[in-house]
């Protein structure tokens, strides 16, 4: 019995972290979400909500953070010097070397979250809206974060460019390393901003990070999430929006990495006329396993949603998409339209597509649906038809199969960049050439 | 430059080609004709590679190759080219990055330097202005919302940029308004030279007025069953396929 006092987060059991200068709400947030994670423990696959993904592997492991102050290794920065502000994270902990914040501009104000605690708008939105009453892993997340970006938008300011959060896993800190990401995004009334969240690594690790996001009256917010972790990586992230009056949200995930991965997107509508553009990508072989799974919650009335959702699958890989859209009672005028499509490449992966709505009103226009299938060979013919040998076709379609999510992405060098991480990890297109293409595609 | 001789040939398992004999010689314009259901885009089908369709017996040669042993795009780089009866829609292929790397592709392998992205644009802008077609067609995905009409003459600008050797037009005529029958006449003709032959496929004999063969091919029962000169083909369109039929049958 006294095994259940000794912290041990294979047991669920963990200690709160407490950070010097922490608040007293914080403190006790941390403590009861200590609490909730030993309540809740490990999600199972008995629950509804994981029901395609066992997290024993995950559980199985002794993990503990890593307290060492990065320095030396110099992570490779995809986006060059283009943000507009930049924090770098290994391991949970900032990068002082390679972070740089924008703290000139007017209105705009990022700081590593531990140095924010005492700001106002901590005060009122930390931990409002990322669920740890119900959610283990973000109850783990919230009793145990290390650091992360604070970032305050001040009303009216429109950020030119964009701001990038980058994350390092290193799987080579002599023990199970776990990192847990905490960030806050308060974008005022009327503002714009376009953040963008980025995970590599090598080796093992577990990454479990969490995104408050609050989009003001009016605000225009971007978020990219591009998860490109080591194969051997266990990611656990979830976003949680929060859409106030006429707040226009656009989310981004393109998901190439990491062995056993969730990615949790949760946006509540909560003003009226706020509009919601979400989609994903997950680009999945070997042994991956990529776990989706977004929540729409339509609050107020007049508020539309666009739901995309394209995974394409070869090897062994197991992907999932398990989509719920609830319209509240009072969320009349509803516009919501859901879609899951899939590509599989081999006959061995797996895709297991769940989309969902849930309606509470009968004045509402909302559709979804969802498609599995394999490379047409129609189109397949046609192209080789005209001299396109069989694996550069192939690859034509895949590309082309994924293309509109990134075609759609607004920022050249993002765009860019998508493409390149798409080439180097889809499965068929390693063959020599491949960047050419990706540019040629991409125009 | 084609020969085929005693074709046996179908989809899955089911025979529709029985023995059929046909030689194309280099510069020539031959039309085959036949009622629905007599093989003929099943020739087609053959000759350009489509998966599922099967030669059981006979030969193909082209150009002293054995042609039915060459993957599709092997055929498409020696200079075979099948204007599709049905043009596929290929939605995030953008027309032409597709038709730039089809041709890149055949010019290497052909042992000609590939084009680069400003050649090939000059070439492509000419070769639209024979099909009378608008650029803005090139920056959309490969036929995706054309209308029928834009799909044929997309193949037939295909063709002009490709310049097979031998071009092959399932029922291209199909469907066509007069104009853009002319358009697609017209874009075979500019292709028609010594060096180029072209085996036209169609039930009508419409297209043979602006697009004048040079010999006219009944296909029966997987069979060429009456081969003759362009007049053929009028007194095909004022007889109709019964009286071959009937001839067909009596000679058994």
């Amino acid at each position: 019995m006294s095994s259940v006092l000794v912290p041990d987060i294979r047991q669920a059991c963990v200690e709160p972290r407490h950070i010097d200068g922490e608040p007293e709400r914080v403190r006790r947030i941390r403590a009861q979400a200590a609490e909730r994670f030993q309540a809740l423990g490990w999600p199972t696959t008995r629950l509804e909500e994981w029901k395609y993904t066992s997290l024993v592997p995950l559980a199985a492991i002794d993990w503990k953070t890593d307290e060492r102050q990065p320095e030396g290794q110099d992570p490779a920065l995809p986006f060059g010097d283009r943000p507009v502000a930049e924090l770098t994270f290994v391991n949970g902990r900032l990068h002082t070397n390679r972070s740089a914040l924008a703290n000139e501009h007017p209105g705009i104000r990022i700081l590593p979250i531990r140095e924010a605690m005492e700001t106002e708008s901590f005060g009122q939105h930390f931990a409002r809206y990322a669920d740890y009453e119900r959610h283990a892993l973000t109850a783990l997340n919230t009793a145990l974060w290390q650091d992360g970006a604070y970032v305050e938008i001040a009303p009216g300011t429109a950020v030119e460019g964009f701001i990038h959060l980058l994350y390092v896993g290193d799987g080579n800190a002599g023990h199970p390393v776990m990192s847990h990401h905490r960030n806050l995004i308060v974008a005022g009334r009327g503002c714009q901003i376009t953040v963008i969240e980025s995970f590599s690594g090598k080796g093992t690790y577990f990454t479990n990070t969490v995104t408050e996001i609050v989009a003001g009256d009016g605000a225009v917010v971007d978020h990219y999430k591009f998860e490109n972790e080591s194969i051997e990586a266990f990611h656990i992230g979830t976003v949680q929006v929060h859409q106030e009056r006429s707040s226009n949200v656009t989310s981004r995930t393109i998901a190439t990495g990491g062995g056993l991965v969730r990615n949790e997107i949760n946006v509540a509508l909560t003003g009226e006329g706020a509009t919601l553009s979400m989609e994903g990508l997950f680009v999945l072989s070997g042994r991956q396993h990529v776990d989706n799974h977004t929540l729409i919650d339509h609050v107020a009335p007049h508020c539309d949603s666009l739901e995309l959702f394209k995974g394409i699958l070869d090897g062994n890989a197991r992907g999932i998409f398990d989509g719920r859209i609830i319209v509240e009672p009072d969320a009349v005028k509803t516009s919501s339209r859901q879609t899951n499509r899939n590509l599989l490449l081999s006959e061995t992966a797996v895709v297991d597509s769940k989309p969902s709505l849930e309606i509470h009103n009968d004045d509402v226009k909302c559709n979804h649906g969802s498609t599995i299938g394999q490379l047409d060979e129609e189109a397949l013919f046609y192209l080789r038809a005209r001299g396109i040998g069989e694996e550069e076709a192939r690859n034509l379609l895949v590309y082309a199969f994924a293309s509109e999510t990134v075609e759609r992405m607004k920022i050249d060098v993002v765009r860019e960049n998508a493409g390149r991480a798409l080439f180097s990890r889809m499965p068929r297109l390693k063959a020599e050439g491949r960047g050419q293409k990706a540019e040629g595609g991409l125009r | 430059m084609l020969d085929i001789k005693n074709l046996h040939a179908g989809i899955d398992g089911k025979e529709i080609l029985k023995g059929l004999t046909l030689r194309v010689g280099m510069g020539e314009v031959h039309a085959i004709m036949g009622p629905n259901g007599s093989g003929k885009s099943t020739l087609a089908n053959v000759l350009a590679g489509r998966p599922k369709y099967n030669a059981t017996s006979g030969t193909v040669t082209y150009l002293g190759k054995d042609l039915l042993a060459l993957p599709a795009e092997e055929r498409a780089r020696e200079g075979v080219f099948l204007a599709m009866q049905y043009p596929v829609e290929i939605p995030g292929v953008n027309n032409i990055y597709f038709l730039k790397a089809a041709l890149n592709s055949v010019r290497k392998h052909q042992g000609l330097e590939e084009l680069d992205a400003m050649e090939f644009l000059q070439l492509a802008r000419e070769k639209m202005k024979l099909v009378e077609m608008d650029e803005t067609f090139m920056n959309r995905s490969v036929n995706e919302g054309f209308s029928g009409g834009e799909k044929k003459r997309n193949e037939i600008f295909q063709m002009a940029v490709l310049d097979p050797k031998l071009a092959i037009l399932d029922e291209t005529d199909s469907g066509l308004d007069i104009d853009a029958l002319r358009i697609v006449a017209e874009g075979v003709n500019a292709l028609r030279s010594e060096q180029h032959s072209v085996l036209v496929i169609t039930h009508y004999q419409r297209l043979l007025r602006y697009l004048v063969p040079d010999f006219v091919h009944v296909l029966a029962d997987g069979r060429i069953v009456k081969s003759g000169g362009k007049e053929l083909a009028e007194e095909l369109e004022q007889k109709g396929y019964e009286w071959i039929e009937d001839e067909v049958l009596a000679a058994r």
